[in-house]
């Protein structure tokens, strides 16, 4: 085990929920003794988020089902409920909304992201959700009932199973995207999400932005196009990705790219002894020779903590050449996938239909695999996982050190 | 060290088979994750650690004695 920096004695980890907790985590279960603060702006203690599309929207999961298990002498300070709004890099002050001043020895940024609005739509409507918290998603599941007509806007990730959980829950369900469904994740096999959530009665307009919102009496009575039509509404979810919270750290000379920008060991590029993880984190990951990647994958946030949390312990470490994957459960079926399939430019499926219950895809880049997606046969993906990180770990050793 | 499974809270997402696919398996005779080796090896602590931390349903604990 490396050896610990003698002079880490009060450790502050900005952000509460999966990073900051694991990041916390880690910190204790390698042997760090000193004084260890979490702030977070939720007034509930770390809990999972995944099921809030799924399990949870759907009534099935309650909320003590969702708090995440913590080893118990973490022997932390919870500051719950409160906001960092700003760093001092040089004096090593994280600054909180009360006006509390925290010194820090090591710091660990893991204030995640939130969802982006659209222009041109009421900040509050009866009806009009975003998703991202636990109080987002017991508002919306209290809405999810009889004879609500469903408009998601969006269909990535939370927009294509919010719809598969809408559907179970026997409601009928739009999905307005600009992009094809699940392109991010899925890249050219986009099609078959599509196709999926359409076999199960799912109404998807792909190529169609949202202008507006009709509202009567405060609340959502329809979504407007940008086609010039209008979707009847009652219950209207906008899922069109997340903004990285950064805006606490302007001013403080932290760079901010695509998020919080790290060098290759996760370490922050103008601030030391500063860390970051999840979904705020970019770094340039060794497999994209250098260009910055920033993941909101449940299984980074988690893994990407625990290597940023013995970072800052021992001062040092390897470039972060992690192999993400990601997982999507709809209509009954699973999606996995492994590696950077976001960043092919073409795939083969080896196996099976992608629009069916079980298939297998490879993604490749300049002919080079980048990534794999299955659905019903993750035991697939073990030779990919295998060669994938053979080839981010010697990208990884080509690496000019970050130091 | 010794793994522990709870097989009332596996759904069988094999984040664990990614990580350690000589302790852990998953066949399509069970709905649940089996444990090829209840007491790994010392050498196998990284891999079983980074299997416990992926589990998206929390079904894995590592015990130390």
């Amino acid at each position: 085990m490396t050896a610990e920096r003698p002079d880490l004695r009060r450790v502050v980890v900005v952000g509460a929920s999966l990073a900051g907790l694991r990041a916390a985590e880690t910190l204790r279960r390698k042997g760090f003794t000193g004084e260890l603060i979490l702030v977070g702006d939720e007034r509930h203690p770390p809990y999972d988020r995944p099921p809030l599309s799924k399990g949870f929207a759907a009534g099935a999961v309650s909320v003590e089902a969702l708090r995440l298990r913590q080893v118990a002498d973490l022997d932390a300070t919870w500051r719950l409920g409160e906001r960092a709004v700003s760093l001092d890099p040089q004096a090593r002050v994280v600054g909180l909304n009360d006006g509390t001043h925290l010194p820090y020895d090591g710091l660990v940024i893991a204030t995640g992201a939130r969802p982006r609005r659209l222009p041109g739509l009421p900040d509050q409507a009866r009806g009009l959700h975003l998703l991202r918290t636990l109080d987002d998603a017991v508002r919306l599941r209290t809405e999810l009932v009889g004879e609500a007509r469903v408009v998601i806007v969006g269909g990535g990730f939370i927009g294509a199973e919010l719809a598969s959980t809408a559907r179970e829950l026997g409601l009928s369900v739009t999905i307005v995207t600009p992009l094809p469904m699940m392109v991010t994740a899925l890249g050219p096999l986009a099609e078959a999400a599509a196709e999926r959530a359409r076999r199960h009665g799912v109404e998807v307009v792909e190529g169609a932005g949202v202008t507006g919102m009709v509202v009567d009496d405060g609340c959502v009575r329809a979504v407007e196009l940008s086609d010039g039509s209008t979707v009847a509404a009652d219950v209207a979810v906008v899922a069109v990705g997340v903004i990285p919270n950064t805006d606490w750290l302007i001013g403080s000379g932290v760079r901010i790219e695509s998020g919080v920008v790290c060098d290759a060991t996760l370490a922050v590029c103008e601030a030391p002894d500063v860390v970051a993880a999840g979904d705020v984190a970019c770094w340039p990951h060794p497999a994209l020779r250098g260009e910055l990647l920033r993941l909101e994958h449940w299984t980074n946030a988690t893994e990407q903590a625990a290597a940023a949390a013995e970072r800052l312990r021992t001062g040092s470490g390897p470039a972060f050449a992690t192999v993400p994957s990601f997982w999507s459960d709809q209509y009954g079926i699973r999606l996995q996938g492994i590696g950077l399939p976001g960043r092919a430019d073409s795939v083969d499926v080896v196996d099976g239909d992608p629009a069916g219950d079980r298939f297998v895809a490879e993604y490749r880049r300049d002919g080079e695999l980048v990534g794999a997606i299955t659905a019903g046969s993750v035991k697939a993906l073990l030779p990919y996982r295998r060669e994938l990180m053979r080839r981010f770990a010697s990208a990884a050793g080509e690496m000019v050190p970050a130091q | 060290m010794r793994i522990g499974l709870d097989t009332d809270l596996c759904q069988a997402y094999g984040n664990c088979l990614l990580a350690a696919p000589d302790v852990f398996e998953l066949t399509d005779a069970t709905p649940v994750a089996t444990l090829l080796q209840e007491r790994p090896d010392e050498s196998r602590r990284a891999a079983v650690e980074e299997a416990v931390q992926s589990c998206p349903v929390q079904a894995l604990t590592l015990l130390d004695q």
